[in-house]
């Protein structure tokens, strides 16, 4: 925009600075979902229910009922009309349990809602949950972890080129192998949680949402009301991992049983739950078949995924995300199909699809290596592509090899001999491995506003969400830079539908979502300033042409006289004005026919240490390499990055969520049985951003780096296992037992 | 959670008789009865803390060395300053080290010594209500077996119960020969704790002794033998905050290569912490090397009886014992 000079003020663009935040989080006045207690709240509790398939046979609430503080017991015949959602056109209207609670009598999961009981304090709902007593007709379910193609069903074909078949079968060296990833809890420390209140014609819900929008449209739905009519407030999320972005049924249960009984509600999803009612990354199962010429080059790849969904619901994994751009090779077909358990609906986990399906290529790509002798950097440099072969397009931004030469460099990679077993340091084995890792670039619809006002701060408002990842000090930061107001006078608002629409805080696109929007609102509210400032009779830009002013560092100035400027604020309040404003909007990339291929790249390259003596594996050191554009926070960066390895580590070494084969229930379902990452497990992470801004998708040249650090994390270290221990471990987690097969004692 | 009578003990004997009646339980750090309570698995009518004895029963809450050189622990003392009593880390390091190789520092910081001898099971069923268990209600059954049983025993099960004795204490407290101390409404008394443990049979509900309303009041340990070393070694899933799937407690007088007076203990294997009698008498009084180390780690385990799940036990106990005799002689 004409008139806004280049900020000669050092901006805080890239630079680490601290979570605006932080001091409300670490001194516990961060209010939280579950946070809020409202005057007359009432406590819901679910019953869930202990079959996992069937029919219920009795529902008996009369104990319930009788428990001191209980005011009511829901249930199938009693909750009234709950809504299912109208088809969605585009994307819009999305929630992956879309039976509305107690639709029906069917069970199909175990865990499924049966009852809620509301009382006066928590725990006399719980009382009241434990006194419901459920007969069920249960019949044979299943949650078996062997997929296969359902009885006349076929793969679906979701990208092709050249002939696989006919390159994989006359290739001279090929890898046919199948990997199978588990079924994984999302276990944010935040449990899932609603409180619910309605004054007679309007919801105001409290949520754990990662997309405010959505939840309002979907809940608006569901429960029969005017969208206007509901208000969604999501300020501080204590992390989603995508288990958070839509909707699920407990959110319903408040919002009817505080219309119903015309008292605020709170519900709290239990950890217990979190393993049942609300989503998990469901279990991949991936056929990879991958060829080459004896010198490297790749001939072709084939990639047919199934995942485990739920009984009612179609949710597709995604595993061949990135299988068809990363490398050059002529053949190459992606295929999937779902197949259908008695489990809870599966939903989105950072890095859906991408990280799964990379688990696969990628380690087919280290087998393939090791058929060729080939080292994995050389094989993985000897196929880029020149672009992106999937969509004939170019890339926007493409760093690969730089990402593996620098890793290689960083790692030490050069010292590596290749021969399983043959690497020591202080008296254990060591293993490296490498994969590489990408992720989407895009960005989704955004509106935002800024406000600069007479006190000489800014605001910035946006129903957008801060998943935990420091979008608040993200925006803070553009508006800072923009408009040259310290950072710590930019007031963020986040999480609340009454704030323009923002887009949803999933597939790492808020950051890229929000720049074009919030830097043309916060050039409005700049030329706000301007025409005020020129339009006066009075003041220091009194009779001056809009022309002859510029905008620099927060001030108003002459055009080139820095001496001339005067602080935005003084000049707003010369004239008695409040507030200068601007409004911006930008539109979505994502779902649109791409002119170019925008995504973000990485290497990851592990050393594990193996102790045969002691069957002991550890994940020691991660060096990791990204081109996600140009970094806006290096702290929050390197934070995004550090935690999406120990992640990584998670996946590749302890997450499981284990099915009870007998009943169908998720077993391990605390803090304590379901393994993550601890401290101790922690390795030495060692991140690299190569920081080239891509241009195409806004004007810093952002892109996104919540999950593309998950991306490649677990196939390089079973990649370094196998260099270690010359186990291929195809089934994840890695585990003692697996590593202990064929081998001797030392 | 259900509701229930709080009281706190002003003696051992007014412990003793608020612990007899029916549905009481003592709670001394909670971390594990507070945690069944939640999950609905105790529910006890009453709950009689115990900490309340602290500064009023001499010793309860201290480390104390005995008139013959031994130690006598209290049973309140928690488990973090155990493990940092200079006499332990220097004596009977093998307590301390399985001590600090359990739970987190804030567990640690609550459980007692007696609540900690009293822990429960991890067995997932036995966590959870919506499923049988016959430790929980005799004769409901066991879905454990055929079920998901990584994690249980292969050595003392049933075909009623297979769960373990999930703690790290009560291994080193087995290979050290520790006494419980009891104080019951007849008196005191003093149980050897190879004899304080039961097996399941067909009473998985019976864990030990211990009689309605008899509270555990000290630990006490012999005076360690001239030469004597001792080490724990803990082999799990992940680096800490985790179960062993197999640990192995060595204490033993270590002239050169040569053990006298072996004892081993293992964890994370037995449906109660297992004594190696057997192969402490292939290593008693030899050298060690590895012929008769593997012999021993045999001898050991010959009796295992794997679940469908956890065949593997087998190999990483015997593994975990070599390696921790190994240890005790630095020879790893
Ligand atoms: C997440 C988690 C992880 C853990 N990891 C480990 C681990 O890796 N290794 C390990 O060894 N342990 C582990 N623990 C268990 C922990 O060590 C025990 O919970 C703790 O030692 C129990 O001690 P407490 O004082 O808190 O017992 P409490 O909960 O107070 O009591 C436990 C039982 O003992 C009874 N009791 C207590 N004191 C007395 C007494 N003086 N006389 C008679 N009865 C008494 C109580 O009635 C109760 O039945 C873990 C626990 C948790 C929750």
């Amino acid at each position: 925009m004409a008139g806004v000079a280049e900020t000669a003020m050092e901006s805080v663009i890239g630079k680490p600075v601290p979570r605006v935040d932080g001091p409300l989080k670490v001194s516990g006045t961060a209010r939280y979902t579950s946070d809020h207690n409202l005057e007359g709240m009432l406590y819901a509790v679910p019953v869930c229910a202990t079959i996992a398939k069937g029919r219920i046979r009795s529902l008996n609430v009369a104990a319930a009922e009788s428990v001191r503080g209980v005011k009511a017991v829901y249930h199938r015949e009693n909750i009234g009309k709950v809504f299912r959602t109208a088809p969605a056109m585009g994307f819009s209207l999305m929630s992956d349990e879309r039976r509305p609670p107690f639709e029906d009598d069917v069970i199909r999961y175990w865990g499924q809602y049966v009852a809620v009981v509301v009382a006066e304090t928590f725990q006399q709902a719980q009382a009241g949950a434990a006194a419901v007593q459920v007969s069920y007709d249960a019949e044979p379910h299943d949650v078996s972890t062997e997929l296969a193609l359902p009885a006349g069903e076929s793969l679906r074909e979701e990208s092709k080129r050249g002939d696989v078949a006919a390159a994989f079968a006359s290739a001279p060296v090929k890898i046919d192998a199948t990997y199978v990833t588990p079924a994984e809890t999302h276990n944010p420390i935040e449990l899932h949680a609603s409180v619910a209140a309605w004054d007679g014609q309007s919801f105001t819900l409290y949520e754990t949402s990662q997309a405010v929008w959505n939840q309002r449209e979907v809940l608006a739905q569901m429960l029969g009301v005017p969208l206007d009519n509901v208000r969604v407030i999501s300020r501080f999320l204590g992390s989603g991992f995508g288990g958070k972005l839509w909707p699920w049924p407990h959110s319903v249960l408040a919002a009817v049983a505080a219309r119903k009984l015309n008292r605020p509600v709170k519900l709290v999803v239990s950890r217990r739950m979190m393993f049942q009612n609300v989503g998990h990354r469901p279990l991949t199962q991936q056929r990879v078949r991958v060829s080459a010429k004896a010198d490297g080059t790749l001939l072709s790849l084939d990639h047919e995924a199934l995942n485990h969904t739920a009984i009612l619901d179609d949710f597709s994994e995604g595993c061949g995300e990135a299988t068809g751009y990363l490398y050059s090779v002529p053949n190459v077909r992606i295929a999937s199909a779902l197949v259908r358990r008695n489990v809870g609906s599966a939903t989105a986990m950072r890095g859906p699809g991408a990280v799964p399906g990379l688990y696969a290529t990628e380690s087919a790509m280290d087998e393939l290596a090791v058929a060729l002798k080939m080292d994995p950097v050389a094989l993985r440099l000897k196929n880029e592509p020149k672009l992106d072969e999937s969509l004939g397009l170019p890339f926007s931004s493409r760093h690969m090899v730089e990402c593996l030469q620098v890793g290689a460099e960083k790692f030490g990679w050069a010292r590596r001999t290749p021969q399983v077993g043959s690497m020591k340091a202080d008296g254990k084995t060591l293993g490296w491995g490498v994969a590489v890792a990408s992720w989407i670039a895009a960005r989704f619809d955004c509106e935002a506003k800024v406000e600069l006002r007479a006190d000489g701060s800014a605001r910035v408002a946006c129903g957008t969400q801060d998943v935990g990842t420091g979008t608040y000090t993200v925006l803070a930061q553009v508006v800072a830079d923009k408009a040259g107001v310290p950072l710590d006078r930019v007031e963020v608002v986040l999480g609340d539908t009454t704030l323009p629409p923002g887009p949803i805080s999933g597939g790492s696109m808020v950051t890229s979502s929000m720049i074009p929007a919030v830097g043309d609102a916060t050039r409005q509210a700049i030329e706000t300033v301007l025409l005020a400032a020129t339009s006066s009779k009075t003041g220091p830009f009194a009779g001056k042409k809009r022309g002859e002013v510029e905008f620099a560092n927060g001030r108003v100035q002459l055009k080139g006289d820095a001496s001339s400027g005067v602080g935005f604020g003084e000049v707003l309040a010369a004239q008695n004005l409040s507030v200068a404003t601007g409004s911006g909007k930008s539109g979505a990339t994502f779902g649109a026919k791409p002119t170019v291929s925008q995504h973000s790249f990485g290497a990851q390259f592990v050393e594990v240490t193996w102790q045969p003596e002691i069957a002991r594996l550890r994940v020691s050191r991660v060096v990791t390499v990204i081109d996600a554009g140009r970094v806006l926070n290096l702290r929050a960066g390197r934070n995004q990055i550090e935690g999406a390895v120990m992640m990584g580590v998670g996946m590749a070494m302890f997450e499981q969520t284990e099915y009870d084969h007998k009943t169908g229930a998720t077993i391990n379902n605390s803090l304590a049985d379901y393994l993550m990452t601890t401290h101790a497990d922690a390795p030495s992470v060692d991140v690299t951003f190569l920081d080239y801004p891509d241009l195409t998708l806004n004007e810093y040249g952002a892109r996104g780096i919540g999950e593309i650090g998950l991306a490649g994390v677990a196939p390089a270290i079973t990649a370094a296992v196998y260099h270690a221990t010359g186990v291929r471990v195809r089934r994840l987690p890695i585990r003692i037992e697996d590593l202990l097969a064929n081998q001797k004692l030392a | 959670m259900e509701l229930f009578e709080y009281s706190q003990a002003a003696s051992t004997e007014a412990a003793v008789k608020s612990g007899s009646a029916t549905g009481a339980r003592f709670i001394a750090g909670g971390t594990t009865l507070v945690d069944l309570m939640k999950l609905g698995v105790e529910t006890p009518q009453r709950v009689v803390d115990v900490n309340s004895l602290a500064g009023k029963v001499p010793g309860i809450d201290t480390v104390d060395v005995t008139p013959e050189g031994g130690l006598r622990i209290g049973a309140l003392v928690r488990n973090a300053d155990l493990a940092h009593h200079q006499t332990v880390a220097s004596h009977y390091a093998v307590l301390s080290q399985a001590l600090l190789s359990g739970a987190s520092a804030q567990l640690r910081n609550m459980a007692t010594t007696g609540g900690n001898l009293l822990q429960r099971t991890r067995c997932v069923y036995f966590r959870d209500t919506a499923f049988p268990c016959n430790k929980r209600e005799p004769g409901s059954g066991c879905p454990a077996i055929g079920g998901v049983n990584r994690m249980m025993a292969i050595l003392g099960t049933s075909d009623q119960c297979i769960a373990t004795n999930p703690s790290d204490m009560n291994v080193a407290l087995t290979a050290l020969e520790a006494t419980i101390h009891i104080q019951g409404a007849k008196g005191e008394r003093a149980v050897p704790i190879h004899e304080f443990f039961l097996l399941p049979g067909t009473t998985p509900h019976k864990e030990n002794v211990l009689e309605p309303g008899e509270l555990i009041t000290f630990v006490t340990l012999a005076k360690p033998a001239a030469g004597t070393r001792s080490v724990y070694l803990k082999l799990r899933d992940r680096a800490s905050y985790e179960f062993a799937l197999s640990s192995a407690a060595v204490v033993a007088q270590v002239e050169g290569k040569r053990l006298k007076n072996v004892r081993i203990a293992m964890g994370g294997v037995g449906t109660r912490p297992w004594r190696m009698v057997e192969a402490e008498h292939v290593l008693e009084g030899h050298e060690v090397e590895d012929g008769n180390l593997r012999k021993a780690a045999e001898a050991a385990l010959r009796a295992a009886k794997p679940q469908s799940e956890n065949g593997f036990k087998v190999e990483l106990a015997k593994r975990c014992l070599v390696h921790a005799v190994k240890q005790l002689v630095e020879l790893a």
